[in-house]
């Protein structure tokens, strides 16, 4: 089988993935390269499920809140997946009037960038979640975020692009790229070497090395985040769920199982290359949750795990055409909040690799924006 | 090893025993599994998050064996080939309630 491909997309996580199925769709031939043995076996399928809209910086908003407009609604009958997408608001919680403080400061600055979100008592809040404790004071509100299944969304990515022609490689670990001519061209891995018209490097926090090779560099720093999910339970709520505090995120699934994100205060100093679940971050998951839903007391936890995120330097993403490498288009730095954000990522990486218009200005998320003091 | 996951399986082909169910906790069927390898899933990794096989209260201590032999079979290889998903603490589901009172170090209850 021939070893070139219109574009070259190097990493299956979603971002890679969902490309894969807009370019497949145009009829763009697509090759994605993905270094392990699993698709979307990085973050992609090892993230909360936040599909959120609030809290997020005015660079990105709005680029989820057009995904949350337009794609998130319909990508089950799209995809032919039901990705258990469920719109049903988040609520950022307070239990003090410091946290109100900053919950006030992160929803003016989404209201400004024309976010439906607003700042509601805690007997409101308890309105919205009868599980909620007496001690949450406040909380903010976005009634159009949600959340939805990261594993079948990436997943059904992936079938719907391979089923429209896209071809995916596995344990195809990319090494370098090469430039033919001045240009991007050529991806090297260890078993082989492909050539595509375009090269979209999409591979997480390993995409730093591998840009290196043509002498461009994002600021990112590795870090472990960790999860767990309990016994699936009848539904209570369907709401995503965050914290002025940040000690835990999460909402119940389909499943009826709930997934939450914890935060022990110790991940940047987890053990550098090492995917495992600490031994003190699900116990400390644990005291935050039922600090704010003691109801879940009894509920078990039956599986923990970890995922690392590219934290960038400034925490949005770089999602860039690469002008001093032609050919060459970055799409890395998700920095924690890549999921809810991937399918509209995923159209414009597809309408910069084929040079149509874009449906959004992605100016703000430049390459070359890092300058030192 | 290198995969490429255009490789040809052939078409998916009902059989009489696709409604018996193999993974026990969350009520995959055989057919399901059968059929999610048609869809691209080539892993037990990928099939357990495809599907939910493996995921639920015993954690594939169960149908792990089972689940592996079907996808080796649909894809035409042996299962010694296929790379068990990996297990997860905790060994037994816990209470949060519990779990939350692990302070670590020396102040075990
Ligand atoms: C615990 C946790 C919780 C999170 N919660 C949320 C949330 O609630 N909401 C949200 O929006 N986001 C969340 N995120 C972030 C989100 O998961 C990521 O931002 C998103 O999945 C990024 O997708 P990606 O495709 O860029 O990266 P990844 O999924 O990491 O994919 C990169 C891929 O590139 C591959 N790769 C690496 N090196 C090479 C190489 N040399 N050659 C070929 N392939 C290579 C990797 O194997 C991987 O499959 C969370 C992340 C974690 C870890």
């Amino acid at each position: 089988m021939s070893n070139h491909a219109e574009v070259l997309i190097i990493g299956a996580g979603i971002i890679g993935c969902a490309t894969a199925y807009y370019l497949a769709k145009k009829g763009i031939s697509v090759l994605v390269l993905e270094g392990s043995d699993s698709i979307g076996d990085g973050g992609s399928s090892r993230n909360g499920g936040g599909v959120r809209q609030s809290g997020r910086d005015p660079r990105e908003l709005p680029i989820v809140m057009y995904g949350i407009r337009h794609i998130w609604p319909n990508l089950k009958d799209e995809l032919g997946v039901d990705v258990e997408y469920y719109q049903e608001g988040n609520l950022r919680l307070g239990k003090t009037e410091a946290h109100l403080k900053i919950l006030e400061v992160l929803t003016q600055r989404s209201v400004q960038c024309g976010l439906d979100v607003k700042m509601i008592s805690g007997v409101e809040a308890r309105e919205i979640c009868p599980y909620l404790s007496d001690s949450v004071l406040g909380a903010s509100w976005c009634p159009t975020d949600g959340h939805a299944n990261p594993l079948l969304a990436t997943l059904a990515f992936y079938r719907r692009a391979r089923q429209l022609g896209a071809r995916f490689i596995t344990g195809e670990k990319v090494a370098e790229i090469r430039k033919l001519q001045g240009a991007a061209r050529q991806v090297v891995t260890q078993n082989n070497v492909f050539e595509g018209d375009r090269i979209i490097v999409a591979a997480g926090m390993e995409s730093r090395p591998i840009l290196n090779t043509v002498g461009i560099d994002v600021p990112m720093t590795p870090l472990l985040l960790e999860t767990l999910v309990t016994e699936a339970v009848e539904p209570m709520f369907y709401q995503m769920l965050g914290t002025a505090a940040a000690d835990f995120y999460g909402h119940q699934s389909t499943h009826g199982s709930f997934v939450f994100g914890t935060n022990s205060g110790l991940e940047p100093y987890a053990k550098p290359g090492k995917t495992v679940s600490s031994s003190v971050s699900a116990s400390a998951a644990c005291r935050g949750i039922l600090s704010y839903f003691p109801v879940l007391a009894d509920l078990k936890i039956i599986r923990t795990w970890a995922g690392w995120i590219d934290s960038c330097a400034d925490h949005v993403p770089v999602i860039s055409p690469v002008e001093e490498v032609p050919g060459l288009i970055v799409a890395c730095g998700f920095t924690g909040h890549g999921f809810g954000i991937a399918p509209p990522v995923g159209m414009l990486l597809s309408e910069l690799a084929t040079g149509s218009e874009l449906t959004l200005d992605l100016s703000d998320l430049r390459y070359d924006r890092f300058k030192a003091r | 090893m290198a995969k490429d996951r255009t490789k040809e399986i052939g078409a998916f082909a009902a059989a009489p025993d696709d409604n018996l169910i193999i993974c026990r906790c969350e009520e995959i069927t055989k057919g399901e599994i059968r059929s999610a390898v048609h869809d691209g899933m080539f892993t037990l990794t990928e099939i357990r998050r495809y599907l939910r096989t493996g995921m639920g209260l015993c954690q594939g201590q169960t149908c792990s064996r089972l689940v592996k032999a079907i996808v080796a079979s649909e894809l035409g290889v042996t299962p010694s080939e296929l790379e068990p998903a990996a297990s997860r603490a905790p060994m037994r589901p816990i209470e949060m309630r519990i779990l939350a009172r692990d302070l670590g170090g020396d102040q075990h209850e």
